[in-house]
């Protein structure tokens, strides 16, 4: 063989063994899943494995409420991210004035803020409010945090649509509505709805907010798990089980969006 | 001459409205509003409660202790004894968690640029860790792999003959540095293999031709096109990592004594633990300053890129 064959090789290597150690944690959670807890602390890949610690999960009756309030507040906050920031969006791109641009760039910066210096008042005034620990309190939250980044995605996709695509549209008598339906929808369809999974993604996993504003009745996945540091940290397959449910539809649905998701989290600075 | 008089300038102001007096714009207006009001009361409300909070006595168990404050809160929490080891923290944390994101990001960058078998696969392993739930990864690996006795970690170390570490109780910030490194790694990886795809190929083969080894062509056409890239993995990561709190509150709550307090877990555990939401803020406040220095930067390389484009 020759050189470049060889080097191909070691580089097939190289790339695999630093694949399997960085996937090496969620490896080795999803395999304890399917543990007994007492074969929990073994070592062994090979065992025969059992549902019982996804049986116990679901045994506490709250597990589905959890669940059912981490969909409900990431759908819920990228759906009204969504409607508040595609009108601006087309505005801006199809009618930009000059004021747009330090517009968009003054959006990005409200998200410079540190969660931390705003925790106080939020928290204080969520009490006011009673939006302590409710779903609603939560998507008003996630939605302030992504809207940013909905405004600026939504806004690059509108961008790339050519011009005269919607000129010769209207040329041909088509009402605004129909412009919108007929010709953006289609267009800007698989760049938005892969903005919509980076939203879902990010406010899945968001748990500064989530474990700091909710408790019992709103609390979201990344509560539910926090509350396992201790001591149930310690019963493995359990852990393991609950965490495996709640990390593996976000996780396909980054895989899928990969390619669009650097763009969404530099704000379109590197495609 | 491009320079107006100023009469003929006036009268353009003056016509300026007329010519855009379109009475579809009146309606387009309104199409800002639905994102720019709740974002201007997002970025003020809060902040001036902050702010204000901050100059005043303020705690939540305690409500008959009203006034102003001046600066007793600031001088307070500068006093506490928890107050310098949380900045310290807060910047060894970040510095290394920046250092060791950006420079394995840039050499597995290089490394997953290069062609092999089942390379997407093996991407996608790496960029996995990304889109684990904080509290997730923490959990994970404070008890199944830092474990000291169980850990993965512990019985890898043990086949060699090598004493486990008890990772949590002798090297608690060390621990978090790793589990939030493995975190972000894959973030600086995705952008920086991203930003590699565009270098010119036929550059690198130009240097190739002209005797360049693999280290000279890394430093002077490598590097230099990542800067970019490294600088908005940067200023990304900083502003996220100020507020990195999940990772320290469900493995050491902070412990032990103040090793892992940063300032944003001083934050929360001033206003939500001991509930005195003036010295809290005050906090908050100085976390805000350290974000901005950083965002300015950021902005500025943003708004170089927007009007490049155009």
């Amino acid at each position: 063989m020759n050189k470049a064959a060889w080097s191909k090789i070691w580089l097939t290597i190289l790339g695999w063994l630093i694949g399997a150690m960085f996937f090496y944690p969620i490896f080795w959670m999803a395999i304890t899943a399917f543990k007994t807890e007492k074969g929990a602390y073994s070592p062994d890949i090979f065992f025969i494995p059992t549902l019982e610690s996804f049986g116990e999960v679901f045994a506490r009756s709250d597990y589905f409420l959890f669940f059912r309030n981490s969909v409900v507040v990431s759908f819920g906050s990228t759906i009204l991210c969504f409607i508040l920031a595609i009108p601006s969006a087309y505005r801006m791109a199809f009618y930009p004035t000059q004021k747009s641009q330090s517009t968009m760039l003054w959006m990005l910066s409200t998200k410079m803020m540190p969660a931390v210096g705003v925790l106080i008042p939020i928290y204080i005034i969520w009490q006011w409010l009673h939006l302590l620990d409710t779903i609603t309190g939560l998507i008003i939250i996630y939605t302030l945090m992504n809207l940013p980044i909905a405004v600026w995605m939504s806004y690059t996709y509108f961008s790339e649509v050519p011009k005269g695509i919607l000129e010769a549209g209207r040329i041909d008598g088509a009402t605004a509505t129909q412009e919108l339906w007929h010709l953006l929808r289609p267009m800007t369809m698989p760049g938005l709805s892969s903005t919509a999974l980076l939203l879902i993604i990010l406010a899945w996993n968001e748990a500064f907010w989530s474990i700091n504003l909710s408790s019992a009745k709103a609390a979201p996945l990344t509560v539910f798990i926090a509350s396992y540091s201790s001591p149930e940290g310690l019963f493995w397959a359990k852990l393991s089980a609950a965490s495996l449910l709640a990390v593996a539809p976000i996780m396909v649905m980054g895989w899928l969006t990969q390619k669009q998701l650097v763009r969404g989290l530099t704000f379109g600075a590197v495609k | 001459m491009s320079v107006k008089s100023p009469p003929s300038a006036l009268a353009e102001e003056f016509s300026a409205p007329i010519q855009t007096i379109d009475p579809a714009e009146k309606w387009r207006r309104l199409l800002m509003w639905p994102s720019v009001v709740p974002l201007l009361m997002w970025m003020i409300v809060p902040l001036a409660f902050t702010i204000y909070f901050s100059f005043i006595r303020y705690n939540l168990l305690n409500p008959a202790n009203t006034g102003f404050a001046f600066f007793q809160n600031y001088q307070f929490l500068v006093g506490d004894a928890s107050f310098w080891p949380a900045v310290f923290n807060t910047l060894i944390f970040i510095g290394a968690v920046l250092i060791i994101t950006v420079v394995v990001g840039v050499l597995l960058a290089v490394l997953y640029d290069q062609d092999f078998y089942g390379k997407n696969i093996a991407m996608l392993l790496v960029i996995a860790p990304f889109f684990v739930m904080p509290t997730v990864s923490a959990l994970i690996w404070k008890n199944m792999i830092m474990h000291p006795v169980y850990g993965s970690i512990a019985l890898f170390l043990q086949k060699f003959g090598i004493a486990p570490v008890d990772w949590f109780a002798d090297l608690p910030l060390i621990s978090i540095i790793i589990i939030v490194s493995w975190e972000w790694i894959p973030f600086s990886f995705l952008i920086l293999v991203t930003a590699l795809k565009s270098l010119d190929q036929e550059q690198k083969e130009a240097a190739s031709i002209d005797g360049a080894g693999h280290f000279t062509k890394f430093r002077y056409i490598v590097l230099p096109h990542l800067e970019k890239a490294i600088g908005v993995v940067v200023m990304i990561e900083m502003i996220f990592l100020l507020s990195i709190f999940a990772e320290i509150y469900t493995t050491t709550g902070g412990g032990p004594g103040n090793a892992t307090t940063t300032l944003a877990y001083l934050v929360y555990a001033l206003g939500l633990q001991q509930f005195d939401a003036g010295i809290a803020s005050a906090g908050g406040i100085l976390a805000i300053i350290l974000a901005n220095i950083v965002s300015i930067f950021l902005v500025r390389m943003l708004a170089k890129n927007l009007s490049q484009e155009k």
